[in-house]
């Protein structure tokens, strides 16, 4: 999105992200916006069987990341959610990746139990939306 | 003052740069490097194979065509562009690199990312994994009977495929209807909740592109334009892309 239509469309996105946790929880990470690093999961890397040289190339994604301290990360695509997704694994951070929509879904109190498979254990029984259909 | 004319070097050969330049508006800026290396300095790729931006654009700026198309960090760059945002030139490196993949036989080129090219030539879902029109169509449906009524109050909830005259042409990523079906639904909730007018297509779903990733022209082009090809058909206003 930002690629194509630049840092209003950026500032668009922080005013859900905000609206949805919380001015007060959203940390932003350094640099960001236009000038923020990407994360290697993009340009057909996830497939391209280069995988030490792409876990290398996310080092500094990581990097950022848990220098926020922030206990989640949002992703704003699949590419991207699968890459930070390995890189919270492989570099030990096992900070959950989450979609934007879940996290959406989860503010307004209609995120069922079989909707939460990336949340943390800290937000797994938070607020769900029909318990009674979670599947055993 | 001589008297002849001196003449350097012999006729400058045709280089993988020169052919890039004559595809891009501006010629991609290619000749215009400062060599100050703000590329490489905020590129997460540096030092992969031995290799960064400025140097690869100094490689080509010296003709040095058979390291530059024969480097497997073509494959490393994401093409994210963060080289051009901070170059006070505005090179457009990722072309260069994006036109390098090009040089490599087809067979040579990654297997992951030919073999999802391929996979999404296969039929007409344009789906990286190969899934069939019927098959997303079953699972949408499936999928959307069993939260219309284990959540009654998304009851009047749809997933539309192929609905006429539809505001938005939605694509998917086929990781969630293949691997993660419930995953489809929290989006379907956000615009069932906004009251969006949406589509997905029977043709052309597949969010994701591996062909652009692959560097084949002819294929990329042709899954983005069944894509749209169907979004036109539908009579859709506002393509949303996913991905």
């Amino acid at each position: 999105m930002r690629k194509s239509f630049g840092d209003p469309i950026a500032e668009d996105l922080r005013f859900v992200v905000k609206s949805i946790v919380g001015e007060e929880n959203f940390i932003d990470m350094t640099p960001n916006r236009s000038n923020n690093y990407c994360c290697g999961g993009g340009g057909g890397f996830l497939q391209s069987g280069y995988k030490d040289e792409r876990l290398e190339y996310g080092r500094l994604k990581d990097e950022q990341i848990q220098a926020t301290g922030a206990d989640y990360c949002i992703a704003g695509c699949h590419n991207c959610h699968a890459q930070i997704h390995e890189l919270s694994e492989h570099y030990g951070g096992h900070y959950p990746v989450v979609h934007l929509w879940s996290m959406i879904c989860l503010s307004l109190g209609i995120l069922g139990p079989n909707e939460r498979e990336y949340l943390g254990d800290d937000l797994k029984e938070v607020n769900v939306f029909h318990p009674e259909t979670a599947l055993m | 003052m001589t008297e002849k004319t001196i003449k350097l070097g012999k006729k400058k050969k045709n280089t993988f740069m020169d052919k890039v330049k004559e595809i891009l508006p501006e010629g991609g800026n290619l000749n215009l490097c400062l060599t100050c290396g703000a590329c490489s300095s905020g590129c997460p790729a540096t030092g992969l194979e031995n290799m960064d931006p400025r140097k690869f654009l100094r490689m080509a700026a010296l003709g040095m065509d058979d390291e530059l198309t024969s480097t497997p960090w073509v494959w490393m760059c994401t093409m994210c562009q963060r080289c051009i945002y901070v170059c006070p030139m505005k090179i457009d490196i990722p072309q260069l690199v994006y036109n390098a993949r090009d040089t490599w036989p087809r067979e040579t080129r990654p297997k992951g990312i030919l073999g999802s090219c391929d996979m999404a030539l296969k039929n007409e879902s344009g789906s990286a994994m190969g899934t069939s029109p019927d098959d997303f169509t079953f699972v949408v449906e499936d999928v959307l009977e069993e939260y219309q009524e284990a959540q009654p109050e998304f009851k009047d909830m749809q997933a539309p495929i192929d609905k006429q005259g539809a505001e938005f042409f939605l694509n998917q990523n086929s990781r969630e209807p293949v691997t993660e079906p419930d995953e489809m639904v929290p989006l379907w909730k956000i615009l069932h909740l906004v009251g969006a007018n949406w589509t997905y297509g029977s043709k052309g779903w597949g969010g994701e592109n591996y062909c652009m990733f692959l560097a084949e022209d002819a294929s990329w082009k042709h899954l983005v334009q069944q894509s749209t090809d169907q979004a036109h058909e539908l009579g859709c206003k506002t393509f949303l892309n996913t991905e």
